[in-house]
């Protein structure tokens, strides 16, 4: 493995409900790191990303996963979260009953391995989300519950930004917001970037891209990584779409 | 196997109320006749009538079969093979409590003393067949307000006690209502006087102790005109092999524009993962809300017994009378329960609201059954229900039989149920912030139930949720 790796996927392949969706994926993002994953819909984007997690429907069948050099396959999704490792989901679930107060202290009181005072805590939360533009009385509400597309997402980042991650996986966030919505939530990932974030970007338009700068793309094609290269060539797909990656790919093949 | 029965032992041992208290009792032989009904009211010094009371209800009894219409498997319970009578002898001058017993309660969480921290709670300690100690009763006499054991009201207070008993659920009402009017030894007597607010929660805890014994409580409220008493009930018994009857009434009386609130944490013992043992809880609770603008409120959380046959229900009879039922009711391993209410729209414009929230895991069968009626005088009456069941595993099972009768065009009722299993989506969203699965279940678990844990006293919600996710910590996986 490259030494300065944070994040590697090494020649991964899942399946779920019997049919193989990722056919050997190869990854590496380095320490602080912003990459950009983009693809048609069923390229197998989103299964990455619940991999990467743990969800328990994907099977592992081939490769690894390896966080700071270490394999996160056989780790539950609650041991990867304590590692550093989080997901903001594309579809986040409602949990009626559970308010997002009560939910985000155990979370934090999770990851981080230790208690904290509530009138503190909340204090802190606070103030995080006024940056997001979220009024105080979010807290009160049972989590994602009745929630707008937008409120969810600007939930996960506020998850985020209090759970402070060392490597953050975005599933389309950009989707179902509108472009206020989408301006906030771009803000609340930037403040976090820095050399302790790894950011795993994964979209499907390239309108999140400008304002997440990624160092790097690539493009998933039917379960695998078909293109990678600089920032610029957000540029081209968002000119060409993905007919320009599958002439490429067609051109290096017959190369 | 071996790691359900590591599971097994685990169980009981969290079952940290399963400890029998080491004391002499004054027992009568196992079985019942007519001579253990006479000797049951001598021991307890009644007046002539209450013995011919228990006597006819006795009678009425033995004409009787066990009803098995309730989703409820057991063997036949050998009603000579019980003892209906068994008493502590207490070494202690009079007005004081044994320290064996004042020991057993502290153990329980229940101190006896008047001091320290449960001061908002007055605490009518049942021991087996008979009150132990009633706390806070000077406090209460200035307001006039009455609070003692049954036993102790029907000596002091005979009349009141004749005019109500069995006024809300009369001897003939059922089997085990008439068993338990037959035999039936403490439990706790409230009278809340016209017009006063109890200024503290009363509250009766309920102990099984000796073997082979029954338990029959019998508590009655009376809430007279324009009062208001918040009652809660908590009960707990020693983990045996064998199973143990509970057969209680409780009567409540709300009189013009009274409100009574009346909470109840039931965690009898449940018998072990492969049902071995638990206590049968076969209770009839009814309230009646006979004045207008009354209003009676049954809110329980129902986590422990083998087998839970309870229907607290309200009789609407009061113009604009209101009747709520909120319940929480966890099942698992074999534990079964059939439990939900019933409201009986009597009075023009009644209201009546029912909260049902089971929660089955491990193999049990949790059951809701409920009956809503109106009644051709009842114009406007109004009924809301909502029964959510959750399974937590595949071999457990959820059944919701709601009944609803009206005779009135001019009532609404509206009911909604559903049925789900625990989201494997919302487990792996709580996972994925560093939650592991027993904590992310309790937290969905609770969501679940809030609507219901909400209506708790404060202090009593506190402990209702600790116990429901010791509870919940061993349903998972």
């Amino acid at each position: 493995m490259s030494v300065d790796a944070e994040f590697e996927l090494r020649d991964l392949r899942v399946k779920n409900g019997g049919k193989e969706i990722l056919k050997g994926v190869d990854l590496i993002l380095r320490r602080g790191e912003t990459h950009a994953l983009m693809g048609p819909n069923g390229s197998g984007k989103s299964t990455l990303a619940s991999v990467i997690m743990g969800h328990p429907d994907y099977e592992v069948i081939g490769g690894d996963l390896l966080f700071r050099g270490q394999s996160l396959l056989g780790l539950a999704p609650e041991e990867r979260a304590k590692r550093g490792v989080f997901l903001a989901f594309q579809y986040p679930v409602a949990v009626p009953g559970v308010s997002v107060a009560r939910f985000l202290k155990a979370a934090v009181e999770a990851v981080r391995g230790k208690t904290t005072g509530t009138g503190g805590f909340l204090k802190g939360v606070r103030e995080q989300m006024k940056t997001l533009e979220m009024s105080d009385a979010f807290l009160d509400r049972g989590l994602n519950d009745g929630f707008s597309g937008g409120e969810k997402k600007r939930l996960e980042i506020l998850q985020m930004l209090l759970l402070k991650p060392a490597l953050g996986v975005l599933d389309e966030t950009d989707s179902g917001l509108d472009i206020d919505a989408l301006r906030i939530v771009a803000e609340g990932v930037n403040r976090l970037r820095g050399p302790d974030l790894t950011l795993l970007v994964i979209t499907h338009y390239e309108r999140l891209l400008k304002l997440i700068e990624p160092d790097h793309l690539h493009v998933l094609l039917e379960g695998r990584i078909v293109f990678s290269g600089g920032p610029e060539a957000v540029q081209n797909l968002e000119q060409h779409g993905y007919d320009w990656i599958r002439e490429q790919v067609g051109a290096e093949a017959v190369a | 196997m071996t790691h359900v029965l590591t599971t097994a032992s685990k169980l009981v041992q969290d079952y940290r109320y399963g400890f029998v208290t080491d004391i002499a009792e004054d027992a009568v032989p196992k079985g019942l006749n007519e001579d253990i009904v006479r000797l049951i009211s001598a021991k307890k010094g009644e007046p002539d009538w209450m013995t011919d009371w228990r006597l006819a209800a006795f009678r009425h009894w033995q004409t009787l079969t066990e009803p098995h219409w309730a989703r409820a498997d057991y063997a036949p319970i050998d009603y000579q093979d019980i003892r209906y009578y068994s008493a502590p002898r207490q070494n202690a001058k009079k007005g004081e409590v044994d320290p064996e017993l004042a020991k057993t309660f502290e153990k329980l969480g229940v101190p006896l003393h008047e001091r320290g921290a449960l001061a908002g709670v007055a605490v009518d300690a049942v021991f087996d067949s008979v009150s132990v100690a009633t706390t806070q009763r000077e406090r209460l006499k200035k307001l006039g307000i009455i609070f003692c054991s049954m036993s102790e009201a029907i000596r002091e207070h005979g009349e009141l006690v004749r005019q109500y008993l069995g006024s809300v659920v009369p001897p003939t009402d059922n089997f085990f209502a008439a068993l338990n009017s037959a035999v039936f030894t403490d439990g706790s007597f409230c009278f809340i006087p016209r017009g006063v607010r109890c200024p503290i929660e009363l509250s009766t805890y309920f102990r099984i102790n000796a073997i082979s014994t029954g338990q029959f409580e019998r508590t009655l409220i009376i809430a007279e005109p324009e009062s208001y008493v918040s009652y809660i009930e908590g009960c707990t018994a020693p983990a045996r092999d064998e199973n143990q009857l509970h057969a209680a009434i409780v009567e409540l009386v709300a009189l013009e524009g009274a409100q009574i609130k009346y909470s109840t944490v039931q965690n009898w013992f449940a018998g072990d993962a492969e049902g071995k043992g638990g206590i049968y809880n076969f209770v009839t609770k009814r309230g009646h809300c006979r004045g207008a603008r009354s209003r009676i409120s049954w809110t329980q959380v129902e986590v422990g017994a083998a087998i839970t046959w309870k229907y607290p229900s309200v009789i609407l009879e009061g113009a604009d009378s209101v009747g709520e039922f909120y319940s929480v009711a966890f099942t698992n391993n074999r534990m079964q329960a059939d439990t939900g209410t019933k409201m009986i729209h009597l009075g023009p414009r009644t209201r009546s609201t029912i909260v049902s929230k089971g929660i089955s895991g491990g193999q049990s069968a949790n059951t809701y059954r409920g009956l809503v009626k109106v009644l051709p005088k009842a114009a406007g009456a109004r009924n809301h229900t909502c029964c959510d069941s959750m399974l937590l595993g595949p071999h457990c099972s959820a059944n919701t039989f709601p009944v609803i009768e009206s005779r009135n065009a001019t009532a609404i009722t509206e009911h909604e149920a559903t049925t789900s299993r625990i989201s494997e989506e919302q487990l792996f969203y709580l996972r994925s912030r560093g939650l592991d699965e027993e904590t992310a279940t309790a937290l969905i678990v609770h969501g679940f139930c809030k609507e219901v844990l909400k209506e708790l006293p404060l202090e009593f919600a506190v402990e209702a949720v600790k116990l429901l996710e010791l509870k919940l910590e061993h349903s998972v996986g």
